[in-house]
């Protein structure tokens, strides 16, 4: 009979600030795979569970530049080169025309990067996750706040692992099966 | 003397959110609205009104489609009918849900976190409503596809020096990206409806709109951050929208159109008018759901502030306008003034003037603009004076040009009139079920106002 295996540790506590205290202690007591949860954006939570590569602006930016490029372009291409139309004497470049559609194009392709970027570095969607297993973490999307250590982690043991987080006097602990 | 100043001191600081709240309290107050309040007779009654109002629309469009466009009062000199005046009038009540959800934001200003759901969920309804004008007059609905650049047989494509297809990607991009924005601030309440509804089958459809959110630190990172960078995107987008509305006429010749002061009127206008419908919904929603704790006296000051200052740069914009046509020297802008003032639609122009200028002013006092009652009067009393606002610019400018020769009138007919009320009931219709099945107030916004949600790192 195989044995169930340990998705990770974690802890239930009552308050933003006892996860934030948590999470620094366990980042700083050498746990690398660590996260947390809470049911709202704590902007110093990122930092203390040791997360720093935020993607999502640089895809935004490619993106922008991406639709801002393919605007123009195509707008020159059909103007000039395709579908060239004689507009009260203008030229068939007139660029102060095409300025608008360009811009619009860059919003448009800068928007929808970040929206996509923001969801695929997530894994998004995946309506199923070990963490959902542990009954209290239904309330990590209203008022409890989470903090998981995971099996992969190196300094990852079984029994070691509860005993730190039990010092740090949360609310409950549960092993949390995979 | 003293007593008043007190009191008024205290109306100032009327607090974002009511004292008292909890994590807990704001989640299931909120969310029960959606999962445990019964359906209510008013409602049932209300949306009915209002999908009956919808039938009449799509009745209306479908003799249009039959037809066509002459069932309606155009003709020609006046081409552009009811279908610009009530695109126009829609497209900028949407201009109010992005600038509480995306300026605001930018701005810092956390009183925007109770009202910006509803907001946005008012922006994306308007601009649908609007879309359908466009979408209807162009003769050959059939056929509107060909605005859209895409390789065909016909070896065609659109013309990018018209305002009008800048038009077509200025207000498909802002209907998208408010979509975006929309749906994103929801993912996490649809995880809350998710945990929190008992019915199998709300469990499921709120687990896969949420796709399966569960608050991880580095999600809400990344989350917080595509939030702010779609926050600074759209906040040049919902000017550049109406900028390129106004383009639609200040790029044409015509007398009272080709102006250069059209833009920024244009943009104050509409977030006037969309503050005055926010006002409109807010008021009888936080009545009837009891959520004067997170609409509270503050909100409706602040929309009233914003309605006052928009108003006037509105009013700088008319009164230019007519300064221009008496000192311009140019005859046939001085004709247009003249016929504003004396001509056949002379009614409606002095009519404009008393609702967009005139009335408003009450709101300097402030017993005005903390009465519910008087506000939501002064908010229709606003779009009111917003509609005939475009139908003065529309109408009047197209009914006399250049030359006497080509004069002609314009009058509306039951098609129009059941149409433009038709989009009304669509219009409300959606905001009927929006109220009914998604989280009307951010929750997890709301959340973050509370003293509990602050945290101080040890670093």
């Amino acid at each position: 009979m195989p044995t169930p295996t340990i998705y990770g540790t974690m802890a239930e506590f009552k308050s933003a600030q006892q996860l934030l205290v948590a999470a620094q202690a366990t980042h700083d007591a050498g746990y690398q795979k660590i996260d947390a949860y809470s049911p709202f954006p704590i902007e110093e939570m990122a930092e203390a569970i040791g997360f720093h590569k935020n993607r999502v602006a640089l895809i935004t930016l490619l993106g922008a530049i991406t639709g801002g490029c393919l605007g123009y372009l195509m707008q020159y291409y059909i103007a000039v080169i395709s579908y060239p139309t004689n507009v009260g004497g203008r030229p068939y470049h007139s660029w102060p025309s095409f300025i608008i559609v360009t811009f619009e194009m860059t919003i448009l392709f800068g928007a929808i990067s970040a929206v996509v970027g923001m969801i695929a570095l997530n894994g998004l969607p995946m309506p199923y996750h070990p963490v959902f297993n542990v009954p209290e973490f239904v309330r990590a999307s209203k008022d409890r706040f989470f903090l998981i250590v995971f099996a992969t982690d190196p300094k990852y043991d079984p029994q070691a692992t509860r005993q730190f987080l039990e010092a740090l006097q949360p609310e409950s602990i549960a092993e949390v099966p995979s | 003397m003293a007593d008043h100043l007190k009191q008024s001191a205290v109306v100032e600081r009327a607090p974002v959110i009511e004292p008292g709240h909890s994590f807990a309290t704001v989640t299931d107050k909120i969310s029960s609205i959606v999962l445990t309040r019964p359906t209510t007779n008013g409602w049932i009654f209300g949306f009915a009104v209002s999908f009956l109002a919808t039938m009449m629309m799509l009745f209306a469009l479908g003799v249009l489609f039959l037809k066509g466009v002459g069932i309606w009062g155009i003709n020609i000199p006046i081409g552009w009918g009811f279908a610009i005046v009530n695109f126009v009038w829609w497209i900028g009540i949407g201009h109010a849900g992005t600038l509480i959800s995306a300026i605001l934001l930018l701005l810092r200003q956390s009183w925007r976190n109770s009202i910006n759901r509803f907001a946005e969920a008012m922006t994306l309804f308007a601009v649908a409503c609007a879309g359908v004008f466009p979408g209807v007059h162009t003769g050959r609905p059939w056929l509107d596809y060909w605005m859209f650049p895409y390789p065909n047989t016909m070896n065609y494509w659109p013309q990018f020096r018209s305002p009008l297809i800048w038009d077509v990607f200025a207000v498909s991009t802002y209907f998208t990206v408010s979509l975006l924005f929309w749906f994103i601030g929801l993912i996490p309440d649809f995880g809350t409806l998710r945990d929190r509804a008992h019915n199998k089958y709300a469990q499921m459809i709120y687990g896969l709109l949420s796709m399966g959110w569960r608050g991880s630190a580095r999600h809400w990172a990344r989350y917080e951050m595509a939030y702010l960078l779609l926050a600074g995107l759209a906040t040049p987008l919902v000017l550049s929208v109406h900028t390129v509305v106004s383009f639609d006429f200040a790029v044409g010749i015509v007398p009272g159109w080709h102006t250069t002061i059209f833009p920024p009127y244009f943009v104050a206008g509409a977030i006037y008018s969309g503050f005055a419908m926010v006002l409109m919904l807010a008021i009888p929603i936080r009545k009837i759901y009891n959520l004067e704790d997170f609409i509270t006296d503050r909100h409706l000051q602040n929309s009233a502030k914003v309605m006052l200052a928009t108003g006037w740069i509105v009013a700088y914009g008319y009164a230019i306008e007519a300064f221009t046509g008496w000192y311009g020297g140019n005859r046939y802008d001085a004709g247009l003034l003249y016929n504003r003032l004396h001509g056949p639609y002379a009614f409606w122009y002095y009519m404009l003037l008393l609702c967009n200028i005139g009335i408003p002013q009450l709101l300097w006092f402030r017993k005005m603009r903390t009465h519910p009652v008087f506000l939501f009067l002064i908010s229709f009393v606003i779009l009111v004076g917003m509609w005939l606002e475009r139908f003065v610019i529309i109408v009047i400018s197209l009914t006399r040009d250049f030359v006497p020769s080509s004069f002609g009138m314009y009058y509306p007919t039951k098609w129009d009139w059941m149409t433009y009320i038709g989009t009304i009931g669509m219009f409300l219709t959606a905001m009927f079920l929006f109220v009914r099945i998604l989280p009307m107030i951010s929750i997890f916004e709301i959340r973050q106002l509370l003293p509990e949600a602050k945290v101080e790192g040890k670093h």
